[in-house]
């Protein structure tokens, strides 16, 4: 890879520790502290199932916050703070800025749901008191979630690279949420008739499929997630995430930065 | 070869949100800077002085022209790599130590992994913030931030050299250390670029100067040809309680102290001034020619109204 977007990348990564993103796994572990030990006194016979289905909401709540509230700032803060002046006067292409902080957030996000998973499998022997082989599936919901956050923050990159922190924010966080809705915005469309069809079909097609990546329900309830389905997910998620950069880098290449 | 080629670099920018309307920031700009000068690029705030700098930096793009430095497009990574820029009032990774930060802008830069330490020590001793190396930059103050900037300027040996305001949030201590670090560069055949309102500083280094005004270049030229456009005065004082009757066509600025009377005339008039007070016997203390400044060029070539904000010396 090229090393210039390597220590891009790396000093986002740095910017985002130095910046205590991880104190965000303090309040993880309390929340999953707290669940295993009330879940053993209130949810007889269905310990497994919520603890799974906390742990991995929360994982996926945390990151994607973390994905927007940094990603928004990836590129306005810098042309803000006029941080970026010394680094686009060196040989650095303003391509390489965008995928190396795109790098670097995401190498974040990835240490940090590490660190979630631990606490979620922490949780769950403490309430079960021994793993059992769907457990392994768990695994497979936090990979998807990882590929969540790859998208999310390809998408708040995109907003930072033209608009300001604020508004990025609301945009992101409004995708976000249209997209855990994807599939029943496709059901609609299937359903609807005349122009508003093509347009809901448009919409559907458009907005990132969260829905698709959430498996958190069937890995609660220990239902197996077949491997054509992992691939599919993962193909998808890699292009939509590949095109959103695309696109935050065409408008970046053209944005003068006044 | 020029060291800096601007061929007709020019900048609008389109304002309003309804009803949108061009604003031009730099009228098309032609100017060409040698090899191993320093030139001062001079103009009150807000004449076009940053905006040049961030098309040569292609930070903005131009709305038509070019330029090319040391014989390159102003997008040419190589070329990126053999110049150094101070941005106006620069901030930086405050989370980073100034020792971090120069090793990040050495990496982007491309010096050779075994050569970055050594190159960070030495441009640290350089500005002198070896003491302060392992500080955040969060805890610097203005001045330091002017030297960690300057710093990462000169950190990978550029060729060229561009400063926006590199005095800025400077003590005079600090002014001074920064005019003779300029004049090393050029000692060591650099070329340097800067831009500054501050005219002293111009007049004391440059080899040439260009002023721009409104995003409108006005004059270029070295400091000597542009001063000598300008008439010359005298000061002549001499011991007495009045003007002579002969004198006082030949001057309108007289001041009285005491017995003395100082009165600033043409170079002209010099001789006739010179008679016309012998005739009357009074005796001259002394005749000081007053040196033409930059500073009284740039003003010529302002309007008042539009210089009494920007222009210091």
């Amino acid at each position: 890879m090229n090393s210039r977007i390597v220590y891009i990348a790396s000093n986002t990564f740095r910017e985002a520790i130095r910046d205590h993103v991880l104190y965000n796994l303090i309040a993880f572990a309390l929340l999953m502290s707290g669940a295993a030990i009330l879940v053993g006194q209130i949810s007889l016979g269905i310990e497994r199932l919520v603890v799974v289905n906390l742990g991995l909401a929360a994982v996926s709540l945390f990151g994607v916050v973390i994905a927007i509230f940094i990603g928004i700032g990836l590129v306005s803060k810098e042309i803000e703070k006029r941080t970026l002046y010394t680094v686009l006067s060196r040989p650095v292409e303003r391509w390489q800025f965008i995928v190396g902080k795109f790098l670097g957030l995401a190498g974040t996000l990835v240490v940090n749901t590490a660190f979630m998973a631990v606490g979620v499998f922490a949780a769950l022997l403490y309430v079960t008191r021994a793993f059992e082989r769907t457990d392994v599936w768990i695994l497979v919901a936090l990979y998807l979630i990882i590929l969540q956050f790859l998208m999310i923050t390809a998408i708040a990159l995109l907003f930072s690279s033209f608009s300001t922190p604020l508004l990025s924010a609301v945009f992101a966080f409004s995708l976000f949420v249209v997209g855990s809705f994807a599939e029943d915005l496709r059901g609609f469309a299937a359903m609807a008739r005349g122009i508003s069809r093509w347009l809901a079909i448009g919409v559907a097609y458009l907005v990132p499929n969260f829905s698709s990546l959430n498996v958190i329900t069937s890995v609660a309830h220990q239902q197996p997630v077949t491997g054509q389905f992992i691939l599919s997910d993962s193909l998808y998620a890699l292009v939509y995430t590949a095109m959103t950069l695309c696109g935050a880098v065409l408008i970046f290449e053209h944005r003068n930065l006044k | 070869m020029s060291a800096i080629e601007i061929l007709g670099l020019a900048k609008n920018y389109t304002v309003g949100f309804w009803r949108k309307r061009q604003k031009c920031a730099l009228r098309p700009l032609h100017l060409s800077v040698e090899e191993g000068e320093i030139f001062g690029f001079l103009g009150p705030n807000g004449a076009g002085k940053t905006t040049t700098l961030k098309l040569l930096m292609g930070l903005v793009f131009p709305s038509e022209g070019s330029a090319r430095i040391l014989g390159m497009e102003i997008n040419d990574p190589r070329m990126k790599a053999q110049i150094g820029f101070l941005p106006e009032q620069p901030y930086f990774y405050d989370y980073l130590t100034a020792n971090e930060l120069l090793e990040y802008y050495a990496q982007l830069s491309g010096v050779d992994a075994r050569e970055r330490g050594r190159k960070v020590s030495e441009v640290l001793a350089r500005v002198g913030l070896e003491d302060v190396r392992r500080t955040q930059l969060r805890k610097f103050s203005k001045g330091m931030l002017q030297r960690v900037g300057i710093a990462q300027a000169i950190l990978h040996d550029p060729k060229v050299l561009f400063f926006d305001e590199p005095m800025s949030g400077l003590d005079p201590i600090g002014r001074r250390e920064v005019r003779d670090l300029m004049e090393e560069l050029k000692r060591q055949g650099k070329t340097v670029f800067f831009s500054t309102h501050i005219l002293s500083d111009a007049e004391s280094l440059c080899d040439r100067v260009a002023i721009i005004h409104l995003g409108e270049l006005r004059g270029v030229g070295a400091v000597a040809d542009l001063t000598s456009s300008v008439e010359g005065k005298v000061e002549i004082i001499w011991h007495a309680s009045s003007v002579p009757a002969s004198l006082k066509a030949l001057t309108s600025d007289c001041r009285f102290t005491a017995d003395t009377v100082r009165a600033v005339v043409r170079e002209a008039n010099q001789d006739a001034a010179i008679d016309a007070l012998r005739r009357e016997g009074i005796r001259i203390v002394s005749i000081t020619p007053l040196r033409t400044s930059l500073e009284e060029y740039f003003v010529r070539k302002l309007k008042p109204s539009q210089t009494a904000a920007g222009v210091r010396s």
